[in-house]
């Protein structure tokens, strides 16, 4: 059970004529000659328990001038300003809220009526600002004329460059088949030619083989018998076969094919092969050529480097675990320095005839023709490419959002500065947003151009740029841009209400709503 | 770019390795070593000498042959207090000067020699008696017969007597012979006698080893709580699986929560509670200290022949506290009781009772590392008037100043800081600024040039000014602990002195720990030399408590001594309510940390910090608008109620998150506005008898076992009871009604219930569950303001519930809420509501107040009448009432 009981001095009624603290668009509801109902309609109490210092509905409509009601409003006229509801828990409170001080009847603070000043302060303010919003409005009217031409011969040029696409599309197709047709000919005197080379270097290989069978052959057969024997054969043991140093008869015999001899030719063809590569020259030890041939060396074509992208990173990553282990020995496998022991020394360079030797008339004039197709081919390309991105570019800045007439497109390729103690900001409208420290250092980005963010009713007031860089173990840094009325287009501040999150505010025309149809007259108005 | 920023300790997460565990500290150590070779004390009874305040006896250790000098004092209120100290130490040890409020009266103690053996120290009345055994030295406390604590029984008294340094000893070796069995090389790093090591650090102590400790048994105790601040539960845990409570005074950013780890202050006092009994003890010391915990229950569960069935056996509980301190004497007090109460009572006539607030400063707080500068505060201030929502006090963080030069304003920033607080002034807000214990060190400084000028820095070991580093980089530290330092810093605060401060201007200090980036556990070095060449360990622990003390005297002295202080500050030390509020440091944005926030305050509640408060909405990190919504709730019923957040969270005005998330905490707050009028009568039962505002359940409930442990609710004066909602989405919570004969109302739905019975409460986002007593009156404010000083004159309410017998009392006091009036003039109203048989009477409660006052009681709440009343009246003994009118509703 809850009972309320009030206690209250009589003296605290409030004489009500004109009831304290109701507007006079609500004065006609508060008729003393009648009880009054709540303005919720939610109950009727007589009419001098209005203002009495207790609260007795719901929605606090009987103590609009006193404290009394958790939710009521109190209402200054403040003649000469503009009149305001305020809390009417801050009636008598002791603070002046009111310009003419009427909310401060009984607290024992005098509040001076500020009204009239502030009311001069605000008409310069308005005057001012509708001066400025006329002027500004003027200009944006002018904005949205340029960009309805600027756009115009966007269409206009895009149109042209769309027509211009198609020819340049079929001259890129014709230009690829004369490059083909070029490049067969081209390819197949090539071929041939390498394929010349080739044999001819196949040949000389052969004939250097013969050459080295004859002359170990001279060199093994120490009686010049014409035919060397299993003695003569054991003279080398760099020949062993079973890893014990030395060549015994019966190893002789085995390479000899098992026989105790063999003449030159047979040396040749059969032998030579299976011993060349443990054979050590008695005179020269490096004149035998390397069993791996050199690689052949040819004058244009690329061969791509060392193994597939994919292994080379791992191959880094066990140096790096290598040199963290702290050797200097594993080095980079290609540079190293000494050959592999058993293999014999192989200096030998890519000589003359190791070259392939230079086009011929014929062929040379096949590649001459093909590479000059494939230029214009390629030249072509290009520019068809060039007209693509223009075609991109016009489409997208035509298809932009610039506002309900486009009077934000003016702003679309410019940037503009303001600096501060610390940073210089730079806004590019519709592309980025950044900040670079005024004594250097390279800039950070504030975001990148992501939408319109106003509210729903009023969506171009602001902009929104995000995915800036990112704070240290916090967000990407976003910038809120806040578009307001000015003559000039301008940044006018840059703050960070929260971290890394950034509010810059940009002075437009193009933010400048229309002004009321008449100049605000400027005579003696008590309400603004 | 400053150094600050380049230090930065913010962001990381509490590295445990930069703080110590009780294995890495030397004393904790030695003592555990060396208390397992049993070697036991015995007193010489034969030496006692009976002084006009103190009983003195010599005990001695068989193995150090050295005797001990023991001091047993009765104090007024029931208080025992033993000493022990060296006999002739080498040069004094250090005894905590300026913690009590004036040397306690001492009554005389009536000894009357038990058996031999053994002698018997009583009190005027005999009901309270300290029978001391000689061999093995122990003190048993006897109350009514009974004994109720044992000092020693344990054996675990240990003092290491100061020594003559290694170097200068041997030269003398010769023709002594040393005793001492432990000072080779490989022993010396393990026991860190003269030099301790740490991470990269070297403690050099010139003293040598000097550490004490003692135990105490509590008889029948199962229920320990005190010893702040740790982020711990309210019931004090056992420490035998693991470390002791470690009461260091340390910065610890983003602390762990259940650990026992030393954090920003130290009351070195614990209490025990049991049916029937409290008890305190107050351990005097400032150096770093550990306490362990040993609880035996009453109830053994043990393992039966018959297989693994618990089987109970009754036995007596017992909770062994064993203290240790790295250096000073043993200087402990024993408050015997036997109410929470009384030994509240007692606590305070030792240390003071809570200092009086202002009144503004129980009103809502609103800070934020950092508010940019004056067009910020405009804002923000704004914005509490748009959204209506109440709020008194805009705070200012480090960057309010030149370059973290205390004393100073960023004159870009804030250009006209007058101005500002003009602003705040007209809406009778309060500004409070923050000021930190390091110095700047920059010869244009003016602070800094005058304090090296006459020597005012705490010097470091080599006798230079100790340098460390903290917010602006290299900087000094005042000494505090000299009368002179405090006498002149408090002299700083002079409106003359401190440029662009004004009276509506309060301050906050920070960082006295003192926190020191680099140094060792984020601190000081231990052997850097304070006034009067004590060395920084003796005294660690109070350091912030000398800084709060100087900065509230400068205050006062302000106004000339006129108006009351207000201060915050994050460390502290006993004794500390004296000078203002306290508050739970660095916490952070999640729920668990909402949830310790409770046991920690009622923690620092009953060890004498009535005015403390943990941040709001967690420092670190971004709390998502729920925890934040429950965060406002549960601080709206907490004593200092502030909102604050570190450098780098989104901002977190009330507004921010949406219409619904702003209604719902401008609510919240409206519930602490719309009380006040009820915490600033709790407050001044707090300043006027020692009874904490916050309690826990045990303290209203003494005589009931369930309440013990409780900590997810508590007590806010006597009359209502809280419990914030701290789990997220939570739909209903389990409310424990406690006492039997009490019947409860909650206070917005004016249901009621019985009590002893836990209750299944459903909870909406906007619900804080809260239940007053029957049996109570609670007054309140019946219309909410912007701040408590626009509410000076709104009229008040009466919430009267009645008890199971239709009756409730209650109190109310009210002065000018921010002059020392209330004390000098006796310019107080302090009243005492009864309502009984259908008669509620409003009385003078102390005659000797007087305050004139506008306001009027325009609403009576009445909860529980049995029956609908036919009729209200109202009666004045002069007659009076003629001019009141009366309207009754009731509602069923």
């Amino acid at each position: 059970m809850l009972l309320v009981l009030l206690l209250l001095p009589m003296c605290w009624a409030v004489e009500v004529k004109r009831p304290r603290g109701v507007s006079l668009t609500n004065h006609h509801f508060y008729d003393e000659s009648k009880p009054f109902t709540c303005l919720d309609g939610s109950a009727s109490v007589p009419f001098d328990q209005v203002n009495d210092d207790y609260c007795d509905c719901k929605d606090g409509s009987d103590e609009p001038g006193t404290a009394a009601c958790p939710n009521g409003s109190f209402h200054c006229t403040n003649t000469g300003y503009k009149p305001l509801y305020i809390s009417s828990r801050w009636v008598n409170d002791g603070v002046c809220d009111c310009c003419d001080g009427t909310d401060e009847y009984n607290s024992g603070i005098v509040c001076e009526n500020t009204c009239k000043e502030k009311g001069r302060k605000e008409r310069e303010t308005l005057q001012q600002m509708a001066e400025v919003t006329r002027e500004g409005f003027r200009l944006k009217k002018i904005l949205i004329e340029d960009w309805k031409r600027a756009r115009e011969e966007k269409q206009k040029k895009l149109t042209e460059l769309q027509a211009g696409k198609k020819s340049l599309e079929d001259q890129v197709e014709l230009l690829r088949t004369l490059k083909e047709e070029a490049e067969k000919p081209e390819k197949e005197a090539k071929d041939q030619h390498r394929k010349l080379w080739e044999e001819q270097l196949a040949a000389s290989k052969a004939q250097r083989e013969q050459e080295l069978a004859t002359s170990a052959f001279q060199e093994l057969d120490d009686d010049m018998d014409g035919a060397v024997s299993v003695a003569e054969l054991q003279t080398h043991p760099e020949l062993d076969t079973d890893g014990d140093g030395a060549l015994s008869e019966g190893e002789a015999q085995t390479l000899l094919g098992g026989d105790t001899q063999t003449d030159a030719a047979s040396f040749s063809d059969r032998i030579w092969a299976a011993i060349r590569d443990k054979y050590r020259s008695e005179v020269l030890p490096t004149d035998l050529p390397s069993p791996s041939a050199p690689a052949l060396t040819e004058p244009k074509e690329e061969q791509p480097l060392g193994p597939s992208q994919p292994a080379e990173e791992e191959d880094e990553e066990e140096e790096e675990t290598e040199e963290e282990e702290g050797g200097e020995e594993g080095e980079d496998e290609d540079s190293q320095e000494t050959p592999p022991p058993v293999v014999p020394p192989q200096t030998v360079s890519p000589t003359e005839e190791d070259k392939m030797p230079p086009y011929d008339e014929q062929t040379q004039a096949f590649i001459n023709a093909a590479q000059e197709a494939r230029n214009k081919f390629e030249e072509a390309e290009r520019s068809l490419k060039d007209v693509e991105e223009s075609i991109r570019n016009l489409e997208q800045e035509i298809s932009f959002d610039f506002g309900p007439n486009g009077e934000f497109a003016y702003l679309y390729s410019q940037c503009y500065e303001l600096t501060t103690n610390e940073y210089v900001y730079r806004l590019c409208p519709f592309k980025l947003v950044s900040q670079k420290p005024k004594l250097g250092g390279s800039p950070t980005s504030l975001g990148t151009w992501g939408s319109w963010a106003g509210p729903d009713h009023d969506k171009f007031s602001a902009m929104k740029y995000e995915q800036g860089t990112g704070c240290w173990q916090g967000p990407n840094r976003s910038t809120t841009v806040r578009l307001l009325c000015g003559k000039e287009t301008v940044v006018t501040s840059t703050t960070e209400p929260s971290r890394c999150e950034y509010l810059m505010e940009l002075m437009t025309p193009a933010a400048c709503p229309e002004p009321p149809p008449e100049p605000p007259a400027s005579g003696n108005r008590d309400e603004l | 770019m400053d150094a600050a920023e380049k230090i930065s300790v913010e962001d990381e997460a509490v590295d445990k390795k930069i703080f110590k565990d009780c294995s890495k500290i030397a004393f904790y150590r030695r003592q555990k070593q060396r208390l397992s070779k049993k070697s036991t004390y015995r007193a010489l009874l034969d030496s006692v000498t009976e002084g006009k305040e103190s009983t003195r006896f010599q005990i001695i250790n068989e193995a150090a042959k050295v005797p001990l000098l023991a001091e047993v004092y009765g104090i007024e209120g029931n208080i025992f207090r033993l000493k022990i100290n060296e006999e002739a130490p080498l040069k004094p040890r250090y005894e905590v000067p300026d913690v009590l409020t004036s040397k306690p009266s001492t009554v005389r103690l009536i000894s009357c020699s038990g058996d031999t053996g053994s002698l018997v120290l009583a009190n005027g009345k005999g009901d309270l008696k300290c029978h001391i055994t000689a061999n093995p030295f122990k003190i048993d406390l006897v109350s009514e017969e009974e004994v109720v604590m044992s000092i020693n029984s344990l054996g675990q008294l240990y003092f290491e007597q100061l020594q003559i340094p290694p170097k200068q000893s041997r030269a003398t070796k010769e023709n002594e012979e040393d005793t001492s069995d432990d000072t080779t090389q490989e022993n010396q790093e393990e026991l860190g006698l003269w030099e301790e090591k740490f991470r990269n650090f070297v403690d050099v102590k010139d003293n040598g080893p000097a550490s004490i400790g003692l135990d105490f048994s509590l008889h029948g105790f199962e229920h320990v709580y005190g010893i702040p601040q740790h982020a711990e539960s309210h019931q004090l845990k056992n420490t035998s699986d693991g470390d002791a409570y470690r009461l260091y005074n340390l910065d610890v950013y983003g602390y762990k929560i259940h650990d026992k780890m030393g954090i920003y202050g130290s009351v070195p006092y614990l209490l025990a509670h049991k049916l029937g009994r409290t008890l305190g003890i107050f351990w005097l010391n400032a150096s770093e200290t550990l306490v362990e915990i040993n609880t035996e229950p009453a109830v053994k569960y043990a393992l039966t022949q018959m297989g693994p069935v618990a089987a109970k056996e009754k036995g007596r509980s017992q909770t062994d506290v064993h203290w240790m301190s790295e250096s000073g004497i043993i200087d402990v007090f024993l408050l015997t009781g036997p109410t929470p109460s009384d030994v509240f009572k007692q606590y305070s006539y030792l240390t003071g009772t809570q200092a009086m607030p202002p009144l503004f400063s129980l009103g809502y707080h609103q800070c934020r590392w950092n508010y940019k500068d004056e067009h910020d505060v405009k804002a923000v201030d704004a914005g509490f008037d748009e959204h209506d929502i109440p709020y008194d006090v805009m705070w200012l963080d480090i960057e309010h100043t030149e370059g973290k030069r205390y004393f100073t304003w960023d004159k870009k920033r804030f250009p006209n800081p007058k101005r500002m607080q003009e602003l705040l002034r007209s809406k009778k807000r309060k500004l409070v600024v923050i000021s930190d214990p390091h110095i700047k060190i920059d010869p244009d400084y003016l602070v800094y040039a005058k304090a090296k000028e006459q020597g005012f820095f705490v010097r470091n070991h080599e006798g230079g000014d100790f340098e460390g580093v903290c917010w602006p980089g290299l900087s000094s530290y005042l000494d505090f602990t000299s009368p002179k330092v405090r006498e002149w810093y408090s002299s700083l605060f002079a409106f003359s002195v401190y440029q662009g401060s004004t009276d509506i201007l309060y301050i906050w200090n920070d960082m006295n720990e003192p926190s020191v980036f680099r140094g060792p556990e984020l601190t000081m070095q231990k052997n850097a030399i304070h006034h009067g060449n004590w060395e920084h360990r003796e005294l660690h622990n109070i350091y912030g408590f000398y800084q709060q003390m100087a900065t509230a005297e400068g205050l006062i002295q302000r106004s000339k001594g006129k108006e009351r202080p207000f201060v915050l500050t994050r460390s502290f030390f006993a004794g500390s309510q004296k000078y203002g509020a306290v508050w739970t440091g660095d916490n952070t944005a999640e729920w668990s940390y909402l949830k310790i926030s409770i046991p920690m305050l009622l923690t620092l509640s009953v060890t004498g910090i009535s005015f403390c408060g943990a941040d709001v909405g967690g420092f670190i990190g971004n709390p998502e608008a729920e925890l934040l919504v429950r965060w406002y709730q549960a601080g709206a019923y907490q004593p200092f109620f502030r909102g604050h957040a570190t450098k780098n969270t989104k901002r977190r005005e009330p507004w921010l998150f949406g219409e619904e998330h702003t209604r719902l905490i401008q609510e919240a707050i409206r519930e602490r506005y719309a009380l006040l009028p009820y915490w600033y009568s709790l407050f001044y039962s707090a300043h006027v008898a020692s009874q904490p505002v916050m309690r826990p359940l045990w303290v209203e409930f003494p005589d009931e076992l369930e309440t013990f442990s409780v900590e997810d609710e508590y007590m806010l004066g006597s009359a209502l009871l809280v419990h914030p909602v701290t789990e997220p989405k939570a739909t209903v919570v389990d409310v424990f009604l406690p006492g039997s004969s009490e019947v409860w109302y909650d206070s917005k739905t004016f249901a009621h219930w019985e009590g002893a019975c836990t209750v299944k409460i459903p909870v909406a986002l906007d619900t804080i569950p809260v239940f007053q007593r029957g049996g109570s009156v609670v007054p309140i404010k019946t219309t909410i303001g912007r701040s408590t000083g626009c509410m000076t004159d709104s009229p008040y309410g009466l919430w009267v519930a009645l008890s199971t017998k239709g009756s409730a009392v209650g109190e109310f006091y009210l002065d000018d809420g921010h002059s020392f009036q209330y004390l000098h003039q006796k310019q107080f109203l302090h009243r005492k509501f009864s309502f009984t048989s259908g008669v509620l009477i409003n009385s003078c409660a102390d005659k000797r107040g007087h305050y004139p006052s506008k306001c009027v009681v325009e609403q009576i709440l009445v909860l529980g009448l049995k029956k609908h009343p036919s009729s209200v009246t109202s009666h004045s003994p002069d007659g009076k009432l003629d001019g009141f009118w009366i309207t009754a509703q009731f509602l069923t």
